[in-house]
């Protein structure tokens, strides 16, 4: 969304040509899993047709399965009902007499009683099967813990065994199984990654357990997926699966505290002296504030605002000054911060990496 | 079958000299149950446009990613009151409109037992729509938070709690709805006496019309599951005003619970909006294809089958929120299970079009319509059971587009053929057949291209209730599509809209019997006189009419 999008596109004007030409790239499948450069690039379609990753996989089996039987019923009924229909009308000269009464016939609903009893026996024992294999209660040994909090709007990612905490972004490692835990700190949400899952809700006062175990690399994107108040649309999730020892290296750099520039010292001074540090945690600096996301390394993530806006140092600005603008009726307040003050405190955030 | 050859114009037709202030006075204090059956029918489609403008507004803000023609709270305040709508005031008071007039038409009885019930029923119901839109003009409450509810149809806690929805936009919604509760009620608990102990002679039970057996099944449906959102209802009133926790997440509340008592509620509902569905076709399709319905008595046994299966597979709503794997895998099966009673009736109807001579009238044209779109409703709920599919396609398009395959595909098709079968007996004039056509090719051709092409943004991972969606996520194209099908049902319903003014300016009067169908309403004259029949009938088999037009082969011969 740009900057300048509350008058210029009111009514869609401006982003209707620049959306058929999206529309037919993203026809084209030229977008799956690449580029991450801007918020609202790369990630492509996240179609359940395109798993990366179990269970996601075994689901779209399931589901295949499940739609040829559908497609089977419906091919016979449909074509029943056609043939009826074009066999049985009337003439266009009536007669005036009545076709032969037929009042019913015991053999035929027996048929059509016990066919669909043995389809629904199949289906729901296969059903069962997969219910029970594709959910997982404890952690399977080796795998990775990963700690999910769903928030107005936007997600809290905790990486328990690593000691680190960051937001809307899930990095993960190929090959391993990560086993999620979702919690919630105030309304439903449901965690959504169709290339990787099925969702699975986020409940307050609950714990609910996930797996993932992904099987390709590259950025894959989902969102949140119950409807959870006013920016429901843009609690949007990213994911990347790494290499393991990319995935090593990410982890490493996001054990550190955050980074000190000289340059930018007196932006550091501000964050950390007014309200900013109320909710918001920079490792080495400050680490009260709880109920915002985690910015120590904010500029490790592509986005803002989960998912809102892309994520640099022009945004930000906007985003200090307006978060409206960006995020009508985000949680984050406008500061009222002068544009000097707003701009040495964008370059702060900025030097986050 | 000669549509209407009838050039008298009907006595009751001719009673309209009465002056506006007398004949606005006869309506408002009517206890008659065709009246109130039209003031239901009529009111229904009075929010049917309200909820369609809301429809509108909505594919208008989607039918280009990141449109900003409407705020996120404007979207969200929408599709709270487009379901909330669609359900309670539009499918709920034309179900009981069409039950109102033409029960003790069918079952040859004078009124329904409790006329003056039935009158209080309809205003109650009318009260309770009038206070759900009254938010958006008084809910700005304490803190200026507000106007319409944006909490969801049904109103998740502890979004709809006190913390999270402030002001009191929500407590119109509960009001709204639980006042509108009263009017379901009283009309079933209406429909079940007069059904059971008002037959004329020889009505036996299993001699009742379809559609009176169906309706009886969904009035028992009704006095199951909405005192369960009453209660839930107070509950949540409780929480809001008076410090209780029920759903207060933050005092301990439970969120699922909430979930379990609306879905409790939910299902059966998704029943009692279909089942009348199923009775508008049972007595239309008989009549078009000028045969008996087959297997009559298997159609009340999976009627009967599908109400008691109802209540128990409410928690296929909640596969997602981790039920566990026994539960999970017996809200499945479940569910899977009433595929079977709802295969029998639709193999059932196609049986009775097998071998028929298959008029293809208007009322005909939206039951066919209906039978291909409920069989595709059906599918689409199979694959929807399926838990571990249901953990991808659970709040996704898939499911908006399975639920307007039900209620429009499946209820709002029947209405209409409903509206046009039964218009000439409530107002003793034709509706234009010309017209009628044009309706349902706009309406038919808008259905699918909105609700067909939504299964894809779902499978490809759009859900549900977002106000905005960025671009390439390769869902533009289906949603420029889908927005665009909303136009053509607009101009379907324009058309419909249009055909009853005309039928009242240029009228073309029906004769008590235009269809040269079976059942007693058609007996009487068109419209019925306010006594129904002048001497109460006495009937012999299913068809009373059959027997009398056919007295060499009578159906007691048969049954």
């Amino acid at each position: 969304m740009s900057s300048s999008r509350h008058r210029e596109r009111r009514f869609g004007k401006r982003a209707r040509p620049q959306a058929r030409a999206r529309a037919s790239r993203a026809f084209l499948g030229l977008l799956a899993g690449q580029g991450v450069a801007q918020a609202d690039a790369g990630g492509g379609t996240p179609s359940l047709f395109l798993p990366v990753a179990e269970p996601a996989q075994s689901i779209l089996d399931y589901g295949t399965l499940l739609v040829l039987i559908c497609a089977v019923i419906f091919v016979v009924v449909m074509g029943l009902l056609a043939l009826t229909v074009v066999r049985f009308r009337a003439s266009a000269v009536d007669d005036g007499e009545e076709p032969p009464q037929i009042y019913g016939s015991d053999q035929l609903e027996l048929a059509w009683t016990v066919v669909p009893v043995l389809i629904v026996i199949v289906l729901g024992l296969i059903t069962a099967g997969r219910i029970v294999a594709l959910q997982k209660d404890t952690p399977p040994a080796g795998s990775l813990a990963v700690r999910v909090v769903g928030h107005q709007w936007w997600w809290e990612l905790e990486y328990p065994d690593h000691g680190f905490v960051t937001a809307n972004e899930l990095h993960l490692p190929l090959g391993q199984v990560a086993f999620l835990e979702l919690e919630s700190e105030d309304v439903i949400h449901s965690f959504w990654l169709p290339q990787l899952s099925g969702k699975l809700d986020v409940i307050p006062n609950r714990t609910n357990t996930m797996w993932i175990e992904p099987q390709k690399t590259g950025m894959f994107v989902g969102q949140c997926a119950e409807y959870c108040g006013t920016q429901h649309a843009n609690m949007l999730l990213r994911v990347f699966v790494h290499a393991p020892e990319d995935f090593e290296r990410w982890v490493r750099d996001q054990q550190q505290e955050a980074r000190r520039v000289a340059a930018h010292a007196e932006g550091r001074a501000l964050f950390a002296t007014t309200a900013c540090v109320n909710c918001h945690t920079v490792r080495g600096l400050s680490e009260i504030g709880s109920f915002g996301p985690d910015l120590t390394h904010l500029m490790s993530r592509t986005t803002l605002a989960a998912g809102a806006a892309v994520n640099d140092e022009a945004r930000l600005v906007d985003w200090l000054t307006d978060p409206d603008h960006i995020k009508p009726g985000a949680r984050m307040p406008a500061m009222k911060l002068s544009d000097a003050q707003i701009a040495r405190l964008a370059g702060y955030l900025s030097s986050l990496e | 079958m000669s549509a209407s050859t009838e050039t008298r114009v009907p006595e009751a037709a001719k009673r309209t000299t009465a002056g506006w202030s007398q004949s606005l006075h006869d309506w408002v204090t009517t206890v008659d149950h065709k009246r109130l059956g039209i003031l239901y029918i009529a009111a229904g489609f009075f929010f049917l446009v309200i909820g369609g403008v809301e429809a509108i507004l909505m594919r208008a803000q989607l039918a280009v990613p990141a449109n900003t023609l409407l705020e996120p709270q404007e979207f969200n305040r929408l599709f709270t009151m487009h379901g909330t709508t669609m359900v309670f005031l539009v499918g709920m008071p034309i179900i009981t409109g069409f039950g109102n007039y033409l029960i003790p038409l069918m079952i040859g009885a004078r009124d329904m037992a409790f006329p003056r019930l039935n009158a209080w029923g309809f205003w109650m119901f009318l009260l309770g729509g009038i206070v759900l839109y009254m938010s958006y003009f008084a809910s700005m409450g304490l803190y200026g938070a507000g106007t319409a509810p944006d909490v969801g149809w049904f109103a998740y806690a502890p979004l709809a709690g006190k913390a999270f929805s402030r002001g009191n936009a929500t407590d119109y919604w509960i009001l709204g709805i639980l006042i509108s509760g009263f009017g379901s009620v009283s009309g079933a608990i209406n429909m079940v006496t007069t059904t059971l102990t008002m037959r004329c002679p020889g009505m036996k039970m299993n001699r009742l019309p379809l559609f009176v057996w169906m309706m009886l099944v969904v009035s028992f449906l009704i006095l199951l599951a909405l005192p369960v959102l009453t209660g839930a209802q107070v509950m949540l009133l409780f929480d809001r005003f008076m410090g209780a926790h029920f759903f207060d997440t933050q005092a301990g509340g439970d969120a699922v619970l909430w979930q379990h008592f609306f879905w409790f509620f939910g299902h059966p509902e998704v029943y009692i909006l279909m089942i009348p569905g199923f009775a508008y076709a049972s007595e239309i399709i008989p009549v078009f294809s000028r045969k008996v319905i087959f297997g009559y008595s298997f159609m009340v046994a999976a009627t009967i089958a599908i109400g008691l299966v109802a209540v128990g597979v409410w928690a296929h709503h909640m596969f997602t929120v981790g039920l566990g794997k026994g539960l999970s895998v017996w809200f499945a099966v479940m569910t899977m299970i009433v595929g079977i009673p709802t295969g029998i009736k639709l193999f059932n109807w196609i049986a009775t079009l097998y071998g028929g001579k298959i008029l293809l009238r208007t009322p005909m044209l939206f039951c066919i319509g209906f039978i291909g779109q409920f069989l595709v409703a059906g599918l689409s709920g199979i694959l929807l059971s399926g838990a571990p599919l249901n953990w991808q396609l659970s709040d996704s398009y898939f499911v908006v587009a399975h639920f307007h395959y039900v209620l429009i595909g499946g209820l709002v098709f029947t209405i209409f053929g409903a509206c046009y079968y039964w218009f000439p007996k409530m107002t003793g004039r034709m509706l234009s057949e010309r017209l009628g056509r044009w309706h349902f090719w706009l309406f038919f051709v808008g259905f699918h291209l909105t609700f067909t092409t939504m299964h894809v943004q779902g499978v490809l991972g759009m859900p549900r209730r977002i106000y905005t969606y960025p671009a390439e996520r390769g869902w533009e194209v289906w949603n420029a599509i889908s927005s665009s099908g909303a136009i053509l049902q607009a101009l379907g319903v324009a058309v419909f809209l249009f055909a009853l003014v005309q039928a009242f300016r240029r009228p073309q009067w029906a004769g008590p019997d235009p269809w040269n169908a079976w059942t007693l309403e058609w007996s009487t004259s068109s419209p019925p006189p306010a006594y129904n029949f002048l001497t109460i009938p006495e009937v012999r088999s299913r068809r009373p009419l059959w027997d009398l037009k056919h007295p060499d082969d009578p159906d007691w011969e048969h049954e």
